[in-house]
């Protein structure tokens, strides 16, 4: 049998050599970029923002037909229920006209008394309709890609509302594309107050679906059910945005329901408040592998 | 015999399917399925992919694809950079050492390898998570998704198989 050629004799070793060093290579790198990460360096920033744009259009894309069978579905149950939700929609709507009837009673009310005191009426506030095509969620993050950007005036801070309440802020903006954090993330904290004792407290988001409300008055006792609004505090958030309601308040904390279901987000409004809306600089937290989410 | 430029960019097209086909699977697990719950528990089918490329063509998965495939699910999940090209790095590694292991097994005994291999990458995760971001670790939600990921792997694998089958070359 013909022996192989010196050439080919060390061909091989360097080859595995090569592979090695390779690897090595890129585990030290994906270290490196975790330093950079947790640093949050703007460079990293950079480079997501743009990778997210490129991909966002083909996301919208796959995001359609999903949401099609999504509401095909949500159509057929709606179908099943129909006498049901009948007499609870008649039921709601006469409960609602006798809100109407006070909400216009104020209405007059309130026109007359900024007409006596001169009262400065809050601008007309610009927003953004942006369709949701990416869950960025797991168990460590919860983000949500939108399609609108700067191209669209979307901007770092702005607020993220749905007609049920907030959603969260923009965290990341690229030219066509926008990442929400949504109040259950790890790193939001939205300044509240529980809407009948108007007790300030803030929602501080942990990952799960039931983000905690800490830093509650010792004396306050809040009620299951309670709503909890925005307060306004800290210039991160607009006054009196719905939040959700208080789910459970015991031994291992108080739990807010929040009103959006994060899940059947499909668009979200993004309002500029012209408030200042800084993020607070923090390291992102780790994603596991997808969902990592 | 010399091939013409056509058959060589078709023969280049084909050994990159892996990797495509790998990062398009990072493009589907974001798209949101609107399902209640589905946003903490939802299967990791890029760590299903990586197992499924790296055993059956690890000559066309190499370590430098999977560190793309990692850093592009970083980049957009947003969350630390690097945390899951590290960890499917080190999931290639596994693999690749102990490739006689895998070499001719049927279905099942791969299947246990990558209940095994998903077990070691949601604890390496979970504990990086914590001691880095003191993320708190929801064990019923990674529970859920970790037996999804095992139960929905021979689903991914078989559809990889088909594109295996169609696509590329002997090796």
């Amino acid at each position: 049998m013909k022996r192989p050629g010196p050439m080919l004799r060390l061909a091989a070793p360097l080859k595995v050599l090569v592979h090695r060093f390779t690897f090595l290579a890129l585990i030290a790198v994906s270290l490196g970029m975790m330093v950079l990460g947790k640093a949050e360096a703007p460079l990293v920033e950079r480079v997501r923002v743009t990778v997210v744009d490129a991909v966002v259009p083909v996301l919208d894309a796959l995001s359609r037909p999903v949401a099609t069978v999504a509401e095909i579905g949500q159509k057929v149950t709606e179908f099943t229920d129909v006498y049901a939700e009948n007499a609870r929609l008649r039921e709601e709507n006469e409960r609602l006209l006798q809100w109407q009837a006070v909400a216009r009673k104020l209405e007059a009310e309130n026109r007359s008394l900024r007409d006596v005191t001169r009262f400065a009426v809050e601008p007309q506030r610009a927003y953004v309709s942006a369709r949701v095509v990416a869950d960025a969620g797991g168990s460590f993050v919860r983000s949500v890609l939108v399609v609108a950007g700067t191209a669209d005036g979307v901007a770092k801070g702005q607020t993220a509302v749905t007609g049920e309440g907030l959603v969260g802020r923009v965290g990341e903006t690229g030219a066509r594309s926008a990442r929400i954090l949504l109040l259950t993330d790890l790193n939001s904290q939205v300044p509240v107050f529980l809407e009948t004792t108007r007790e300030p407290a803030i929602l501080a988001g942990d990952n799960s679906d039931r983000p905690k409300l800490v830093f509650l008055p010792a004396n306050a006792r809040p009620q299951v059910g309670e709503r909890v609004v925005t307060s306004g505090h800290g210039g991160v958030f607009p006054p009196g945005i719905p939040v959700g309601i208080v789910a459970s308040a015991g031994e291992g904390g108080i739990r807010i329901k929040p009103f959006v279901e994060f899940h059947r987000l499909e668009h979200v409004r993004i309002v500029d408040y012209g408030l200042d809306g800084t993020l607070p600089v923090s390291a992102p937290p780790p994603t596991p592998r997808r969902p990592g989410r | 015999m010399k091939s013409s430029p056509f058959q060589q960019l078709d023969l280049w097209a084909r050994r990159t399917a892996p990797f495509a086909i790998t990062l398009f699977v990072v493009v589907l697990s974001f798209v949101p399925l609107r399902l209640p719950a589905y946003f903490s528990v939802a299967p990791d089918f890029v760590l299903m992919a990586v197992f499924y490329w790296t055993v059956h063509r690890s000559d066309l998965m190499r370590s430098w694809s999977v560190f793309v495939v990692g850093l592009f699910d970083d980049l957009l999940s947003g969350g630390l950079l690097g945390l899951n090209a590290l960890t499917l790095l080190l999931v290639h590694w596994a693999i690749v050492t102990q490739h006689k292991v895998f070499r001719g097994k049927p279905f099942g005994p791969v299947w246990a390898a990558f209940a095994v291999v998903a077990t070691a990458t949601n604890l390496f995760v979970a504990i990086l998570a914590y001691a880095l971001a003191r993320a708190p670790v929801d064990m019923g939600a990674l529970g859920v998704q970790y037996a999804l990921t095992v139960a929905l792997y021979p689903v991914l694998a078989w559809l990889l198989g088909r594109a295996q089958r169609a696509f590329l070359p002997v090796p």
